[in-house]
């Protein structure tokens, strides 16, 4: 070509280039790590003080171990860098006594003073730890953490020497051992972070007190981690490489898995829905219950929703096998109560149920029979992005045809993107509203504090004295079997006496994977697996 | 002097659309710290807002912002509390240009001959069946020929990765899902100004004058016919090397354009202004570099 | 130049252009069925049914979708919203666009440079920043404003709006650039300077010379302006912006009918039919579109 020929060399030139680039940056990819399992959304954090979602949590807990552990298979708190521990008669006081080979990545001891550092930073308001709530039950904690109380040596945790720590508490809640297996309480070292700050898991070496050290965290890319040879129970870790991959299409992720690029997927959010009926029958598909209920809220500070004889209505106007049936189609269980069965030591009331019959009764006696004179209604959801099965919006089209059906109402669907919908909600400015809540421990009081008066996740206008006082003499009471009973008529009082929530179903969890090459993975009901106890089958 | 005055007005140019931005993010409902479990008591959501200054006044936030930028430090990100949002605009820029780069050669190097074509087959066979697959690409959106492309070429076929960012194998398919729809474009547009170009009085003349030469007939016409794609061209390399939310989503690719859609749902202030203001710089320097090739190709058109 | 582009002219041209006919009839024919479908259909829209995935066939000719909805009516209906959104595009694009593009590259100077800065600036923020905070600020504002003024069943009405909205603000820009590239060339070539040292004023130098010569690339432009706008809509839904449910448009039921494209089953017609129908409507505005160009162009004379 001639050289006056511009178009054509800079189309050569742009093409050249191009092609140099590719060879350059696209060179040079590690190996193939031991355990490829997509994880879900990209972790928000990997600091244990500050994670909050399910995928941080499982990336986390892999690097940093608390004074209990999860058992692989029952979920259960068993022994981790404490090796035993003495309760109190009045499950108040718990002494902890700490491994003699806990040791961080980099060598150097763990100790209970780091423990109590670890503590007391999670509820240091310069982090602004948004599970700081987990710590609350400990003497003196919420009040230092809120502000009103300056001396961290009030709040109840202290070392009595290296190895030895003690906790009091305010109440005897049964489920403290469980809550210490939980990411907010693992222990972190003090003087890495104090050096550099919010950036601390970006300079190596981090020292490390769980299972794995972390090699790599590239945003959206892949966070791979590193068996750890000094960890106290370094001889079970079953893997020495693993890479957890964020995901966000649950088509991607099916192509990755059958393709056998990944080993494991266990996010619920990559499963593609659509296909779940087909999918449950394959033999690496598992599914299991766990601790999430899918309920609707009801807005009790606006007309006509401040009339319970409504919320019953609609509540009992939701046929929700068919919605289990029809669009979740994971074998998830209709939900009858708040609570999910399964919870330790509780046994759910009976909720509601469904009874169009009645549903139309009550609508009548609360002077709307037949739906006539009752205002057009918004039903709030979250959009979802990526192309996600959008779950939330097929519900909310049954639930419209359901209520326009049996009860003659009106619903507009409106759907906002996440955030919005929060600030709506919290706002309580909507009048239904779709929502879901994941148990963040094994105890029905994580599914009943909830509701009560100025609880920040209440959200639907409702105050109660009577349902404030059953949770907190519930909490106060050491004799399980009389706690679970005020739980009980508690959780009478938020389904059926007075119907703040309709609860629809059930979460059902999932993980696909290989049984005949993966093993050491089990269903359990926090939907916890740690990952050094998963290996491939020799 | 006219590129001069140009670039002169970058600077607040740029200034101007980050403010605009960091004021559009910040009025919208909803804010970085809304999550579907509220913290245990309001005082920590206050020291949320005090740690990241966000209990500032908005001038005094886009000051620190700016004087941040200055150092080249746009803060840490609110949603990825243990990052900078400079450090993920330097991991995840160079993976969203290394992409747009390829999906704009691919773009040129194939819309650029199958342009020509159509216009030179105008009203043939050709171009009817051309005309139809340019069709096609344009209007079909990215989430389905991604999809589509891994169905064939990576299932069946086997042939390439279904996803991720790996190898040089891992960028082909995200390739073509991005630039096919550019390929669409710019044959329509290369066929629209030289089909026009071809009946200009210069062409005209020329012919007339007896210049045979087909081959050298089509480099004069191309000269001035490529003026429309070239113009399009400053805007299409921003887009491309700024990431497509929906390829990178599909295919799991590490760059920044999923980080923008995300950025803005989850409200995180400083990585939306830091994006943003990327994404500007690299607008006004693109569409200013094309507006000086401008004169280079077409030397009729003079800028005073 | 332009010999004879009289009206009537113009018009024989276009009739004697077969393929555009035929679009014209084949676009209008669509138009007509989308608005007269409600009247046809056996079917209301949000209709559910026990037939979920149904496989096209007698009683659902074009197949169920997930909540057993009939895919056909469905697709009708979400034409509806497809064209009146490109449309709407269009027409923004159109009127902005050419307007802004050929004052800027005709008058030049410091005109040129403000209106351009001005477009770059748009240009320049990411137009997803555009929709989110149009929806998310102005859909409360709107839907109170709505109920206060007209009545609550308008209330739906708001996101259509806004959305047309806001892709209206983004349509039009490439369109300004791009004329005014033309225009720019335009303006010093030979003929045009020989009207003005004729005396000719600039509006008839805009008319007679400048405008039916980007004529051409303004039609072909603004028919990739309507799949564009259409595509984008689509966009904002895929990120959950889109148009409300139960309603859909074109774009939403093209979006679920991708999202079915997997190696374990597919629900093929969920994706085929709604993206034929786009295909269609897109390939018959095109014609239009040729037609349309060369009957303006008359110096075209490409056979």
């Amino acid at each position: 070509m001639k050289d006056d020929h511009k178009p054509m060399r800079w189309l050569r030139f742009i093409l050249h280039t191009s092609a140099l680039i590719l060879l350059a940056a696209c060179s040079g990819s590690g190996p193939r790590a031991d355990l490829v399992i997509l994880n879900g959304a990209e972790p928000e954090s990997l600091d244990p003080g500050i994670v909050t979602g399910q995928p941080d949590i499982r990336a986390s807990g892999a690097l940093f171990e608390g004074l209990t552990r999860y058992d692989a298979k029952t979920g259960e708190p068993i022994p981790g860098l404490a090796e035993r521990w003495d309760i109190s008669e009045n499950r108040k006081t718990y002494t902890f006594h700490l491994r003699s080979n806990a040791v961080w990545s980099t060598g150097e001891p763990i100790t209970a003073r780091d423990f109590v550092y670890s503590w007391l930073r999670v509820l240091a308001p310069e982090l602004a730890a948004e599970y700081s709530g987990q710590l609350f039950f400990i003497k003196n904690a919420e009040e230092f953490n809120t502000g009103k109380l300056t001396n961290a040596a009030l709040v109840g945790v202290h070392a009595l020497d290296d190895r030895t720590l003690r906790v009091e508490l305010h109440s005897p809640i049964p489920f403290f051992l469980s809550l210490c297996a939980f990411s907010t309480l693992a222990v972190v070292p003090q003087s890495h972070i104090e050096k550099h700050g919010d950036r601390w898991l970006s300079v190596q070496p981090i020292p490390c007190s769980g299972a794995y050290e972390l090699v790599e965290w590239r945003l959206n890319d892949r966070i791979r981690v590193r068996k750890n040879p000094r960890y106290w129970d370094a001889a079970n870790t079953r893997n020495s490489v693993v890479d957890l991959l964020p995901v966000s299409s649950p088509n991607t992720a099916l192509n990755l898995f059958l393709k056998g690029e990944a080993d494991i997927v266990w996010d619920k959010t990559l499963v593609p829905v659509e296909l779940l009926d087909a999918l449950r029958q394959r033999p690496d598909f598992h599914s299991f219950d766990y601790i999430g209920t899918y309920f609707i809220r009801f807005n009790l500070t606006k007309e006509p929703f401040k009339d319970v004889r409504v919320r019953q209505a609609l509540a009992l106007a939701v046929d929700k096998r068919r919605l289990v049936e029809r669009i979740t189609r994971g074998g998830e269980r209709v939900a009858e109560s708040f609570t999910p069965p399964g919870t330790a030591g509780y046994a759910p009331p009976a909720g509601l149920g469904y009874d169009p019959a009645r549903a139309r009764r009550l609508l009548a006696e609360a002077g709307y029979p037949g739906g006539k004179g009752f205002r057009r209604f918004d039903y709030l959801m979250n959009s979802a992005a990526g192309g996600g099965a959008k779950i939330d919006e097929k519900i909310g089209v049954e639930l419209q045809a359901m209520w326009k059906q049996e009860l003659g109402l009106d619903v507009e669907l409106r759907t906002q993107e996440w955030k919005v919908y929060l600030a709506s909600q919290r706002q309580l400015d909507y009048d239904t509203c779709r929502s879901s809540w994941i148990g963040d421990y094994n105890d029905a009081n994580t599914f009943l504090d909830m509701f009560m008066s100025n609880n920040g996740n209440n959200r639907t206008g409702w105050k109660s004295e009577r349902y404030d006082e059953l949770v907190r003499r519930a909490n106060q009471q050491p004799d399980p079997r009389e706690r679970e009973r005020i739980f009980q008529s508690a959780e009478m009082l938020l389904l059926r006496e007075e119907t703040v929530v309709a609860p629809i179903y059930f979460y059902a969890g999932f993980f696909a994977f290989d049984t005949n090459r993966i093993e050491g993975i089990w269903p359990n009901i926090i939907d916890q697996h740690p990952i050094n106890a998963i290996g491939r089958k020799k | 002097m006219y590129f001069l005055k140009r670039i002169l007005t970058l600077l607040p140019l740029t200034l101007l659309i980050t403010l605009l931005a960091f004021v559009l993010v910040r009025v919208s409902p909803g804010g970085p710290f809304d999550k579907e479990r509220a913290p245990a008591s309001p005082e920590i959501e206050k020291q949320l807002r005090a740690k990241y200054h966000l209990d500032e006044s908005w001038p005094r936030q886009y000051l620190r912002f700016l004087g941040g930028a200055v150092r080249g430090d746009l803060g840490p990100s609110l949603k990825y509390r243990n990052h900078n949002v400079t450090d993920i605009l330097l991991q995840g820029l160079p993976v969203s240009a290394l992409l747009g780069t390829l999906a704009f050669g691919f773009a040129m190097g194939l819309g650029i001959p199958w342009g020509v074509f159509m216009a030179v087959r105008r009203g043939e066979g050709g171009d009817h069946t051309a005309g139809f697959l340019a069709l096609l690409a344009v209007c079909v959106p990215g989430f389905v020929i991604g999809p589509l492309l891994v169905m064939v070429l990576a299932i069946k076929l086997d042939w390439f990765p279904v996803a991720l960012w790996a190898s040089p194998w891992h960028a082909v398919l995200p390739t073509m899902a991005l630039g096919l729809f550019y390929a669409g474009k710019i044959s329509r547009l290369l066929r629209e100004s030289m089909s026009g170009v071809l009946h200009l009085e210069f062409v005209t003349a020329a012919r007339a004058r007896g210049v045979g030469n087909p081959a050298l007939l089509m480099k004069h016409a191309l000269r001035v016919a490529i003026l429309p794609v070239v113009s399009y061209s400053g805007p299409m390399l921003a887009d491309l090397l700024t990431g497509s939310f929906v390829i990178e989503n599909l295919f799991q690719i590490p760059g920044i354009g999923v980080f923008l859609v995300n950025s803005l749902q989850n409200r995180d202030y400083p990585m939306t202004a830091g994006l943003v203001m990327v994404f500007a710089v690299l607008l006004l320097t693109l569409n200013l570099l094309v507006d000086l090739l401008y004169v280079k190709l077409d030397r009729r058109v003079k800028l005073e | 130049m332009s010999t004879a582009s009289t009206p009537v002219s113009n018009w024989r041209r276009f009739t004697r252009n077969r393929p555009a006919v035929a679009s014209a009839a084949v676009l209008g024919a669509l138009v007509l069925l989308t608005l007269a479908w409600p009247w046809l259909a056996p079917y209301r829209p949000e209709a559910l049914g026990d037939a979920q995935f149904a496989p096209p066939g007698g009683a659902h000719w074009f197949g169920t979708d997930f909540l057993g909805r009939d895919q056909l009516t469905r697709m009708f209906y979400g034409a509806r919203v497809s064209l009146a959104v490109g449309a709407a595009g269009a027409a923004v694009s159109l009127v902005l666009g050419v307007l802004c593009g050929a004052v800027a590259g005709y008058v030049g100077g410091r005109v040129d440079g403000i209106l351009m800065r001005f477009v770059d600036i748009l240009y320049s923020l990411p137009s997803v920043v555009f929709a989110i905070v149009l929806i998310g600020t102005f859909e409360p504002m709107l839907k109170a404003w709505l109920v206060k003024n007209f009545s609550e069943s308008v209330v739906p009405l708001a996101r259509p709006l806004l959305l047309f909205t806001s892709l209206g603000a983004v349509s039009w820009l490439t369109m300004a650039r791009i004329v005014r590239g033309q225009v720019l060339s335009l303006r010093h070539r030979l003929f045009v300077e020989a009207s003005r040292t004729a005396g000719a004023t600039h509006v008839g130098i805009l008319r007679k010379h400048i405008l039916p010569n980007i004529a051409g690339i303004v039609i072909a432009y603004l028919t990739l302006t309507i799949p564009t706008v259409i595509l984008y809509e689509s966009f904002l839904s895929y990120l959950g912006l889109g148009i409300q449910p139960p309603h859909a448009s074109l774009g939403t039921l093209i979006a679920e009918g991708a999202g079915q494209i997997n190696p374990i089953r597919v629900y093929w017609w969920m994706l085929v039919f709604p993206g034929g129908l786009l295909a269609l409507l897109l390939l018959a505005l095109n014609f239009l579109g040729d037609g349309l160009r060369d009957a303006l162009e008359p110096r075209g004379g490409a056979k």
